[in-house]
């Protein structure tokens, strides 16, 4: 197997629990433990609320395709291989939204509202990307 | 009224592609910067306030070159794009606040000799706001730099609002077109269609080649000072009647915006043009910071030129040219111009107003906008008047 050499998140924070869910095969994403109030990306308190209190609560991994681009040419050495390839926003049940990617899903074919389900890939042996596959519509 | 601020002198260096500017990122800025004196009527030993743009040099570096021996104002707005438009507004501050006399706002790189503009952000992102987050949660999924942070805007504006590639092909082929007025404009004697427009590879879909801006060595300048002390210098004072910041919510991260196309701009406008007590129907044109063709459709919205979702039409049928109900970006913007970080359109706004701009004069300007986009959606924006 080739060495992966795309970016990786610095595994630090909140930012370490966020991705260790992830590799458990779970997606979780801090919820305020006084409002209730999902949030994504990792923050020290509640802007709705101003509650320091807040828990890794797990998200269902449902959702569904917000907006995206498609890189036709790659702006970082490391996805000149992947072209064309469509980082996508995901709109979570939850309410929140996910950058990834759908890995079933060509580009040309995404659709905003197409509903995808969260899925994993371990990319090292340290980190796995939350990634999306399309559902059928419920 | 007479008390606003004036912008009292203007500089830039030539712009450039092949084969470079031959000079340091510094020495470039401090081309343009000493031109800019020598506009105002100055010395550079007078100059006792200095913002330099984010990153790209410190004011301590400009004052020892320049011999500012009495520096006392030195600050940079950390808003990328938008810094140059913000400068002006905290300059005039400073000037009406006594901190400062005479205020220096240099900015310049190597652009396309250099590091390159692509280069700059994708791989090092430590240089943004949201660089950890962008590290974290962006670079992993390969979504690494500007046009693509971008062209997930441009895609769900085109959802909400049907905004065509024709209408965002009509901005890139408009300021072609302004281009082919300034002999300085890297893309003078280059014409282009919308058929070309069209036909140029998709960088970051919606987001063709022909959607972004050049990437170009040059720098720009401006020199800031008080109504009292532009009355006794040689260039016509153009007046700062206004100037606004904002900020994006949050700015920084670009996937959780409730309002996905509230943006800096949607702050600072209404309240610089409530400052200037006019409205955007009274303003004769605009510089708009256009990193991308469809920023400057989205930054036309929120400014107040249309309603949100009307930028496509409003780009239509000659209205932004030259002759039109807006001119916009006379000079030819970031896309057809040069990239000089949003300077050259403040150094475009003062020719317009001082009545200089040969060949593509705005006939009777007498009030013009000048915005700035920075980062995830910073925003700045100066009214300006001669
Ligand atoms: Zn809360």
């Amino acid at each position: 197997m080739s060495e992966y050499t795309k970016p990786l998140p610095e595994l630090e924070g909140h930012t370490k629990d966020f991705y260790g869910f992830c590799k458990q095969g779970e997606l979780h994403f801090q919820r305020c433990s006084a409002c209730g109030t999902w949030r994504h990306v990792p923050r020290e308190l509640c802007a709705e609320c101003g509650s320091w209190d807040w828990e890794w609560a797990r998200s269902s991994g449902r959702g569904e395709v917000y907006t995206w681009t498609v890189v036709g040419r790659a702006l970082h050495p490391a996805f000149q291989q992947s072209c064309p390839y469509a980082p996508t926003v995901i709109e979570l049940e939850e309410g929140v939204r996910l950058l990834s990617e759908v890995l079933d899903v060509a580009p040309e074919a995404l659709e905003i509202g197409m509903p995808v389900e969260v899925v994993f890939e371990a990319v090292t042996d340290e980190i796995t990307l939350p990634k999306f596959k399309r559902v059928a519509a419920s | 009224m007479s008390q606003a601020a004036c912008i009292v002198g203007i500089g830039e260096t030539d712009f450039c592609r092949k084969p470079g500017s031959g000079m340091s990122q510094l020495a470039l800025q401090l081309r343009a910067a000493t031109a800019a004196i020598q506009d105002a009527g100055l010395t550079p030993r007078v100059i006792d306030g200095i913002m330099p743009f984010p990153n790209l040099g410190r004011a301590e570096q400009f004052a020892a070159n320049l011999g500012c021996e009495n520096l006392r104002f030195a600050a940079t707005i950390h808003t990328g794009g938008a810094a140059p438009v913000a400068s002006l507004q905290a300059a005039a501050t400073a000037v009406n606040a006594g901190m400062a006399t005479h205020v220096l706002l240099p900015a310049g790189w190597n652009g396309y000799s250099g590091a390159r503009v692509r280069q700059t952000v994708s791989q090092d992102v430590a240089s943004i706001p949201g660089g950890a987050i962008a590290r974290d949660y962006y670079l992993p999924f390969g979504f690494t730099a500007p046009p693509q942070w971008y062209s997930v805007m441009a895609r769900r504006h085109m959802y909400e609002f049907g905004t065509t590639p024709e209408q965002l092909g009509t901005i890139a082929v408009t300021m072609r077109k302004h281009a082919q007025l300034n002999p300085k404009a890297v893309m003078h004697g280059r014409s282009m269609t919308l058929d070309d427009y069209l036909a140029s590879p998709m960088l970051a879909d919606p987001y063709r080649f022909f959607d972004c801006c050049l990437e170009t060595d040059g720098a720009a300048a401006v020199v800031v000072t008080s109504a009292e002390r532009a009355r006794d210098l040689a260039a016509k004072p153009i007046q700062i009647m206004s100037g606004a910041c904002g900020q994006p919510y949050p700015a920084d991260e670009i996937t959780n915006r409730k309002d996905f196309f509230r943006t800096g701009l949607s702050i600072a406008a209404p309240e610089a043009f409530g400052k200037a007590g006019i409205g955007p129907s009274d303003v004769d044109f605009a510089m708009i910071y256009d990193c991308f063709t469809f920023e400057l459709l989205q930054q036309l919205e929120e400014a107040g030129f249309c309603k949100r979702g009307e930028g496509g039409h409003f780009v239509e049928g000659g209205r932004i040219e030259l002759g039109g109900e807006l001119p916009v970006n006379t000079h030819g913007g970031l896309l057809s111009e040069a990239h000089v970080l949003g300077m050259s359109h403040i150094t475009e706004a003062v020719r317009q107003l001082r009545g200089e701009a040969e060949g593509r004069q705005v006939e009777g300007a007498e009030i013009g906008v000048v915005t700035g986009w920075g980062d995830f959606g910073d925003g700045s924006i100066a009214i300006l008047r001669r």
